[in-house]
């Protein structure tokens, strides 16, 4: 039942990201070049709401629906923060997608972008090969 | 109603965003990210893989596959009956062998950029801001980085 809901919340995701066309490679080339201000006011506002809601939710001490204490927990810092986010801004540049709208791309027909998901793949599996050898 | 056919603004579209952070945790208790799914796709093609992504948590990351199922269905819907006409996504010279090379190649880099740097623009940009980890500030600046320094490149170059 429970991924039934992950589903459905997916959908909505995949809604809002295709329907605002953040999925776009124009609009990431757009934002890149500063030429509109279309994906800076959404990530803008995402990030504004997102973090009201999280400091009511803190303040509130609201639990889950599974009846759990909320699970915030943070990311460890380390050099793969600097590093590896500039890897994948240059591949977000080329691909016009981060991963949620890689997804997005291939349900809304831009059946390219499949291979992006098969790239995207073997990258992780590439991460996790090389990752005793890299700097952390 | 009528304007759901039309782009979505950023003033309904970010706050729509924004709010499944919150919605997800208190509803699921997961925090919203998606970079994660290639590594769980990647196991889940090579079982193999399984004991190389040992810090890969399999039953707390297994609710990912489904979301990203329900992204790919989003995509599908909003095309098929929430648009009046189709819309481009991606430039047309991606549909050529060099365009699936270069689509390849992006897609690396997005895999393993994304889990070297531990998240995405959802795990970092969206929920690391709105929950004020530091560490994501320096990811959103650094992706940002990334992309300026290539798209100005090319730019240069061209």
């Amino acid at each position: 039942m429970k991924n039934v809901a992950f589903v459905i919340f997916g959908v909505l995701f995949g809604i809002v990201l295709t329907k605002s066309e953040v999925i776009s490679w124009f609009r990431i080339q757009s934002m890149f070049l500063f030429e509109e201000a279309h994906m800076y006011l959404i990530i803008g506002a995402a990030v504004l709401v997102g973090m009201i809601t999280i400091a009511v939710v803190k303040k509130l001490k609201l639990k889950s629906f599974t009846n759990q204490e909320l699970n915030i927990e943070g990311k460890e810092d380390n050099k793969g923060i600097i590093i590896g986010g500039i890897i994948f801004g240059i591949g977000w540049a080329i691909t016009g997608a981060c991963p949620g709208p890689i997804f997005a791309q291939i349900g809304a027909g831009e059946y390219a972008a499949i291979s992006t998901l098969a790239g995207a793949i073997a990258g992780a599996f590439l991460y996790a090969w090389l990752k005793p050898k890299l700097p952390h | 109603m009528e304007n759901i056919f039309e782009i979505w603004n950023w003033y309904i579209a970010g706050p729509i965003i924004g709010l499944f952070v919150p919605i997800l945790l208190v509803a699921t208790n997961k925090l919203l990210g998606i970079s994660s799914s290639f590594t769980h796709i990647c196991t889940l093609l090579l079982p193999a893989t399984k004991k190389m992504f040992s810090d890969h948590n399999w039953e707390s990351n297994s609710w990912k596959l489904y979301f990203v199922l329900g992204i790919t269905i989003g995509g599908f819907l909003s095309s098929e009956f929430l648009s009046k006409t189709s819309i481009a996504f991606l430039p047309a010279e991606y549909y050529s062998p060099l365009g699936f090379v270069k689509l390849f190649l992006g897609g690396i880099l997005v895999g393993f950029g994304t889990r070297y740097a531990n998240g995405c623009t959802s795990g970092h940009s969206i929920t690391g801001l709105a929950t004020l980890q530091f560490s994501s500030l320096k990811a959103t600046i650094s992706f940002f980085i990334g992309g300026l320094l290539f798209t100005y490149t090319m730019l240069f170059i061209n």
